[in-house]
């Protein structure tokens, strides 16, 4: 009777650090959090391209995490993508005429919306909208605007260059 | 001529085996519903399948962890983004390392004892004795331990690939010096609920095949010495081997 105790105890202890391993994996490790109450609120931004942003991308003020990013849908209405995200209550009392932009985490880092204050003396509340809002840089548009540029330099100097070219032979 | 012979002879063998586990195996199934009606006897047996099995999958899943940051960083400072090692490496270990490598020890610890142990009440007739006694002995002896490997395994999984992350972090962070924050955020911003999962289902399916093979061996291994050892041996291979075609078909499905 009492080895068949000892077992029962070191097989619960086994069962227990099992559960354990497994309760850290899903809070700790993987990007889900679990709270009882909900101690956040929710915003919403639109923009015209998100990038690579993902669900559960950070939101961040000065650099520090304020929240998540909860939801990313596509309003066919607007034609925009709208992105909800959840702040935690601890901050709210950002100003509302402060402006939300897509940044990218390094070179090969996901991207997070950086939030930068404004001025305003109200706050945002629960289920307001971002006004002012900046897309993510995506690189190809960067790099045709400017071969573009270029293009567009190249034949506005042309002209220029064939119209002195007869002056020199006259 | 007897090359085809051996050949086709060896295929004949090989099929009738790989049918008798099968039917082993539904035979098992059906008797599960009442096997858990004694939670005594599955107690026993996750005891011995997996609390026996908690020091080797400590030890090894802490240097697995170790070697894993050693590795991750020496590749990770050559692209420059050391910080991307909690992400690598619990994403490795979560995904693949983790079931696969707990699955080989759980055979080399679980199934071998699995294996001689039924095989040596085969051998001494304990199992005859049984039968004569009116005890089923898939019921009493088989089942039992058939299901303590399967509750056993993912719980394993997941004790193995905490204490590798911890192994990382003890080298990444307190070794190299990565940014303790840096090193957790990145890991919680990128792995996924769904990586989690796919390691218990890849743990929970390596548990049902290694702890199958093992008492199919014991239950069917040649009464003898030499009977009982070439068992513990198949059991080894045959779950090596099966765990890791397993492991490609439950990520070519879970992918």
């Amino acid at each position: 009777m009492r080895q068949s105790r000892a077992i029962d105890v070191s097989t619960g202890l086994f069962v227990l650090l099992g559960l354990v391993a497994i309760v850290f994996l899903v809070t700790q490790i993987s990007n889900r959090e679990f709270s009882l109450t909900d101690t956040s609120f929710r915003l919403k931004a639109q923009f015209e391209n998100i990038g690579g942003l993902k669900v559960g991308a950070p939101v961040k003020m000065a650099g520090v995490t304020i929240g998540r990013v909860e939801q990313i849908g596509y309003d066919m209405q607007l034609l925009k993508a709208i992105v909800t995200l959840r702040i935690d209550r601890k901050y709210d009392e950002i100003p509302n005429d402060s402006d939300a932009s897509i940044f990218t985490a390094g070179l090969l880092g996901g991207q997070y919306i950086g939030i930068s204050p404004g001025g305003s003396e109200d706050y945002f509340k629960d289920g307001d909208q971002v006004e002012f809002v900046q897309d993510a840089i995506v690189l190809e548009n960067l790099i045709s605007k400017y071969m573009f540029s270029q293009a567009a330099k190249d034949t506005s100097g042309e002209p220029e260059a064939s119209s002195k070219a007869p002056e020199t032979k006259e | 001529m007897s090359l085809a012979r051996d050949l086709l002879a060896g295929a004949r063998d090989f099929l009738a085996r790989a049918g008798a586990l099968s039917r082993f195996f539904g035979r098992l199934l059906l008797l599960v519903p009442g096997g858990l009606l004694r939670p005594r006897l599955i107690v026993d047996q996750v005891y011995n399948a997996g609390a026996l099995s908690l020091a080797i999958i400590m030890t090894s899943g802490l240097f697995v962890g170790m070697v894993m940051g050693l590795q991750g960083h020496d590749l990770l400072s050559r692209i420059g983004s050391e910080e991307s090692l909690g992400t690598g490496a619990a994403l490795t270990l979560l995904k693949e390392l983790g079931p696969v490598v707990t699955a080989l020890l759980f055979a080399g610890r679980a199934g071998t004892a699995l294996a001689s142990e039924i095989g040596l009440m085969r051998a001494t007739d304990q199992l005859s004795a049984m039968e004569i006694m009116a005890v089923d002995p898939m019921r009493r002896v088989v089942l039992p331990r058939f299901l303590g490997g399967v509750i056993s395994m993912p719980l394993l999984t997941g004790i193995f690939v905490a204490i590798s992350i911890y192994g990382v972090q003890l080298i990444g962070v307190q070794y190299f010096g990565i940014d303790q924050g840096q090193f957790w955020s990145e890991m919680r911003s990128t792995v996924e609920i769904e990586d989690v999962r796919e390691g218990l289902i890849k743990g929970f399916v390596f548990g049902v095949a290694c702890s199958l093979i093992a008492v199919f061996e014991g239950y069917n291994a040649e009464p003898t010495a030499e009977g009982v050892g070439r068992a513990t041996t198949r059991t080894v291979v045959v779950s090596a081997v099966a765990t890791l075609v397993l492991d490609y078909i439950v990520t070519a499905i879970l992918l």
